[in-house]
């Protein structure tokens, strides 16, 4: 391996509730990065870079400066929806390393729960667009795109409901080891907050076929914050640091002729593990943008874990939860059962952070490398694949 | 369905896929530069960049790439609609739309990848536009 290590994550914090009445969007935002500068054992002040999607009423790279008190040097407002952190990762990387940047911030918060926001049901904005007016007369739900994405997956390669199911299955059993997914369960008013089979996911409601409920993501508040420092930050904070060693970005659309069972992640991936200098078969552990069970599929081939139509086989035999051998996903529960507030790429860094320092309530022994993989719009259409490989240190 | 929501105006580049539709004429662009096919419409051709486009009337015939049965919806105009399939439909001459195939009967029965289809306008009760749906052939 010829990484070089030119940034870290040095603080990190979700925010504990999913369901948070009466709270801001911005208040989760500033809540979460006093408690990541905290985690870090840095100062507000320190903050020089402001990484930001763009979600939080008045905020953005107008006003979120402004409304935390900040002076950043650096303001990046890349939002690519729900991988928007992992781009975030690869530019504070990049800015870190061009010493342009020492301390680098990115927040999220968002009350999609408590603002009973159709994500996943709702259909797509109005309004004159390009794109809009092509597919705004159809009642196209974003479950349905990726609905789509599934049944082709299974039509082409013979994947079958019970393989994946296993990913609903290996996330509950993570969510249940989880207190804050636990209380998110309650909160949300799940049916049954316990472990399930892959018949409890078979046998749950069809929402857009062949996606079944157990197989969707909640719509949950939430939010958290990451911190990003260069090397000589990173020799004096309070916690190990984890390093960032490879990234990659990248972003794809329906085309005439596509192959809508591979995501952008097909391009993000490769370019990630080469500037990390490692293989898909060396990492312990993936935390894997789970939308629904058919985004992990589609971007655990994408990313090299195993061939293009061969996952049903990769995870056939329910493999992925953290106590069994072989590659591990998400061990927070996931955007399956523990948060999804819209945009959870964040909180794919977070777990795999605390992963590589050993804090993880489903924590993997020794793991040392880690990736997080963010998938942002809809797979089945535009969406964009931020893939980040994490070392520990 | 006869209320589906309505493209809007002003927006260039699909305007003339719309005043086609007003025709009965499933339009689609290709490039007189690179001879790719254009779709959806745009004034710039996606393949080379080139602003060089001609329009061209469909035969209306394709294949179902993908579908997925909507079983629940929170979209105005379609809460009430029932199981209703939306897909990408393959038209023979190269270029992909999302759409819904429309079925007499039960879709989660009827509606098949591979199956082959056939653009039907519908016409709305508000809206001066017909949709094209599709239909199996
Ligand atoms: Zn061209």
């Amino acid at each position: 391996m010829s990484q070089t290590r030119q940034a870290a994550i040095a603080g990190i914090h979700e925010y504990p509730l999913r369901v948070a009445p009466g709270v801001s969007a911005m208040q989760i935002k500033a809540a979460s990065l006093k408690a990541a500068l905290d985690d870090a054992g840095l100062k507000w002040s320190d903050v020089d870079g402001l990484y930001d999607a763009g979600d939080g009423e008045g905020g953005g790279g107008l006003g979120l400066a402004a409304y935390l008190g900040l002076k950043p040097r650096v303001i990046d407002t890349t939002q690519v929806g729900g991988s928007s952190y992992e781009f975030h990762a690869a530019h504070a990387l990049r800015d870190i390393a061009a010493g342009r940047v020492k301390v680098a911030v990115t927040t999220y918060g968002s009350t999609a729960a408590s603002s009973r926001i159709a994500i996943g049901t709702g259909g797509r904005g109005g309004g004159a667009s390009w794109q809009a007016n092509m597919e705004g007369a159809y009642g196209s739900t974003l479950i349905s795109n990726y609905a789509m994405v599934k049944q082709r997956h299974m039509y082409q390669y013979g994947t079958t409901n019970e393989q994946l199911a296993q990913i609903s299955v290996a996330t509950r059993k993570h969510a249940m080891r989880n207190p804050e997914a636990v209380k998110a369960m309650q909160d949300l008013q799940f049916v049954g907050v316990n472990e399930i089979t892959v018949e409890n996911v078979l046998e749950s409601r069809m929402v857009a076929t062949p996606l079944r409920l157990l197989e969707c993501c909640m719509v949950s508040d939430g939010g958290g914050a990451a911190v990003f420092v260069s090397p000589e930050i990173a020799r004096d904070i309070k916690k190990k640091p984890v390093w960032i060693i490879g990234t990659g970005e990248a972003t794809k659309y329906r085309e005439n002729g596509g192959d809508i069972t591979t995501s952008a992640g097909a391009q993000s991936g490769p370019a990630a593990f080469a500037q990390a200098g490692v293989t898909p078969s060396e990492i312990d552990i993936a935390m894997i943008y789970d939308s629904f069970t058919i985004t992990v599929a589609t971007c655990l081939e994408d990313l090299g874990f195993c061939k293009k139509g061969e996952v049903g086989q990769f995870i056939g035999d329910g493999h992925l939860a953290f106590d069994q051998p072989g590659l591990t996903i998400n061990t927070d529960g996931g955007g399956l059962s523990s948060n999804h507030p819209g945009m959870r790429g964040l909180f794919l860094l977070l777990e795999a952070t605390r992963q590589l320092r050993g804090e993880s309530t489903s924590q993997v022994n020794g793991a040392k490398l880690a990736v997080a993989h963010g998938n942002g719009g809809l797979l089945g259409a535009t969406h964009t694949g931020g893939t980040v490989v994490l070392a520990a240190d | 369905m006869e209320n589906r929501p309505q493209p809007h105006f002003p927006e260039p580049d699909t305007k003339p896929f719309w005043d086609g539709a007003k025709e009965g004429e499933l339009r689609y662009q290709t490039c007189n530069s690179c001879s790719a096919v254009n779709f959806y419409p745009t004034a710039h051709c996606q393949k080379c960049g080139a602003g060089d486009l001609a329009w061209r009337v469909s035969k209306g015939e394709g294949t179902v790439y993908t579908f997925s049965v909507v079983m629940q919806n929170r979209i105005p105009g379609f809460q009430e609609l029932g199981a209703y399939a939306v897909a990408y439909v393959d038209l023979d001459e190269g270029f992909r739309m999302l759409t819904n195939v429309i079925v007499d009967g039960n879709p989660l029965e009827m509606v098949k990848i591979g199956q082959r289809v056939k653009v039907d306008f519908e016409k709305q009760d508000t809206g001066e536009y017909p949709i094209p749906i599709f239909r199996p052939l």
